[in-house]
């Protein structure tokens, strides 16, 4: 027989992530900080809006950009929240979560030879959408002494002549680094002078702790040349409806909405229902959530540092990425041995990059009693390997 | 910061306010002077436990009572709730609005216990009208709780 097989995705390494997980779920009463997930619920009023929908029977494809209703209630948030304007009918499209919209903002837009600058640590899909794509991924590594921002300087010294786009995704999944209105500020120019379209993943925009998210799109100049990307999975506890949306240029909305007609055709219908009732009446909710996290943030930072671990402070998402260099492991190693002698699950930073050597993600989607369990754990399996 | 500390403490008295300070990101020392001149103005009145007693062995019925009251000039409807509610057996006291005027929670041993208290001791007050008693068959929440605990955490174990 033939090789059934193509050799881009053969030759994709599997996910750092998947690896790991095999690990943990051999584990048996393993304690586990390793989601990316909430641990709320999604509100009730928003489920309730879902199945209702079920009860009228509205189980049918909507139109294939989703609809209208959503469409408009996602431009109204957008404009509420982050002062962005975005036409619902050209400029909007929903998506299979947040993921979605990476992979066909990637498929509408890249040419072979295309350099993808993709900062790390950062979200695993951007670089095997890039590959999918026919693009090449580029890798900025941050540094933990810039708090894993991308810097000015940093941004100057990937770009080639064939670099096309920018992947920002702030706040950050795994490091919980955020890009204030100064940072942003400071890489705008460089990003129009050289012409680059940015692919914003701005999916934890409801969850920072000490200033309002800012959306790159939102400076002048930049609305023409940036797909934002947001959904309902992290704001609104709603991971598994698998809903989310992109809003920018109509020129590349466009493109996206007939890759998506074809491989998707619409999103899940329940879920558009229920995300037009989030959208409507979920500020509340959001409120609630976040901040709870912050609870449970500022907790896990100062046991963290009580332990000698060095943790810069993450402003966003529900995310710490402590330094554990002065252990003298590898991330894996401590995520193995943790695993092993104390039965905590945490995930080693390498499974974001390379330059996640070092250091670990660990999750707060947790209750703070979940949380004391864990990090007392940590705590013990730290001092027996200190030097 | 109180409205804070109050928001954390309501469905967990327990916390510490070391944990408090910590995740309110304030002093210890603050949260506790906070705390005690809330106890100190009654703004916090006690930190009782939410216990689901259909869980043990222990017979025990909660009823709510409707009354109708005559209200007393100059006092309205506070003298004769007061007069109610210093009953041990009393748990919580309502002035409603609408059909009726005080809501009363009661809870004692024994059906016959509670009948008793309505037809012995509130049926008989002079200020009382009337009286409608519910018995309570099953608590499925209290204080924003639910008493049927069941949810584990459903999520796989790492995902990115």
């Amino acid at each position: 027989m033939r090789n059934p097989l193509a050799k881009v995705v053969v030759n994709m390494p599997p996910s750092g992530i998947r690896k790991f997980f095999d690990i943990v779920s051999e584990m048996k009463d393993a304690i586990s900080l390793g989601v990316g997930e909430p641990d709320f619920d999604t509100p009730w009023h928003v489920r309730e809006e879902g199945i209702y929908s079920l009860e009228k029977g509205k189980t049918f494809y909507t139109s294939n950009a989703g609809l209208k209703e959503l469409k408009q209630e996602i431009c109204n948030y957008l404009k509420r929240r982050f002062d962005l304007e975005y036409d619902y009918n050209k400029e909007t499209i929903v998506t299979v979560g947040g993921s979605e919209a990476i992979d066909i903002a990637m498929r509408a837009m890249l040419e072979p030879g295309d350099e993808v600058l993709i900062p790390q640590p950062c979200y695993v899909s951007y670089h095997p959408c890039t590959v999918l794509a026919g693009g090449t991924p580029v890798v900025i590594e941050l540094k933990g002494e810039n708090d894993f921002k991308l810097t000015r300087q940093e941004l100057i010294d990937a770009i080639t002549e064939k670099t096309k786009i920018l992947v920002l995704a702030f706040p950050n999944n795994p490091t919980g680094a955020i890009m204030d209105y100064e940072d942003l500020k400071n890489i705008v120019d460089v990003i129009i002078e050289h012409d680059l379209i940015v692919i914003s993943d701005e999916i934890y925009s409801e969850l920072t702790y000490d200033k309002e998210h800012v959306s790159i799109a939102s400076f002048p100049g930049m609305k023409e040349r940036t797909i934002v990307i947001n959904g309902f999975s992290k704001s609104y506890a709603m991971t598994g409806w698998r809903l989310g949306y992109a809003v920018g240029p109509e020129l590349i909305i466009e493109q996206m909405i007939k890759i998506h007609q074809f491989a998707i055709m619409c999103a899940p219908t329940t879920s558009q229902y229920a995300g037009v009732e989030a959208l409507k009446n979920g500020d509340s909710d959001v409120a609630m959530m976040r901040d709870a996290y912050d609870k449970r943030r500022r907790y896990l930072i100062h046991s963290l540092r009580k332990m000698g671990l060095e943790c810069f402070e993450p402003f966003g998402a529900f995310y710490v990425f402590p330094c554990i260099k002065s252990l003298g492991m590898t991330s894996e190693e401590f995520a193995t041995k943790l695993l092993q002698e104390e039965k905590v699950a945490v995930v080693p930073g390498t499974a974001f990059g390379d330059c996640g050597e070092g250091y670990l993600r660990i999750s707060y989607a947790y209750s703070i009693e979940n949380l004391k369990i864990a990090l007392e754990r940590m705590e013990r399996f730290v001092e027996r390997y200190k030097k | 910061m109180k409205e804070k500390i109050l928001a954390a403490i309501d469905k967990n008295s327990k916390i510490t306010a070391a944990d408090l300070a910590i995740m309110l990101g304030a002093t210890e020392e603050e949260i506790v002077s906070l705390i005690k001149q809330m106890e100190d103005e009654s703004v916090i009145c006690g930190y009782p436990t939410l216990i689901n007693w259909d869980k043990i062995e222990y017979e025990r019925v909660t009823a709510l009572i409707e009354l109708k009251v005559t209200p007393q000039r100059g006092l309205g409807f506070d003298k004769i709730a007061e007069r109610i509610y210093q009953f041990d057996e009393v748990q919580s006291v309502y002035l409603m609005s609408g059909g009726f005027d005080l809501t009363v929670i009661l809870e004692g041993r024994t059906m016959r216990e509670v009948a008793n208290f309505v037809s012995e001791k509130l049926a008989p007050m002079d200020a009382i009208l009337s009286t409608a008693t519910h018995f309570v068959l099953k608590k499925y929440k209290e204080h924003g709780l639910p008493l049927v605990q069941t949810k584990h955490d459903e999520r796989m174990l790492i995902t990115p």
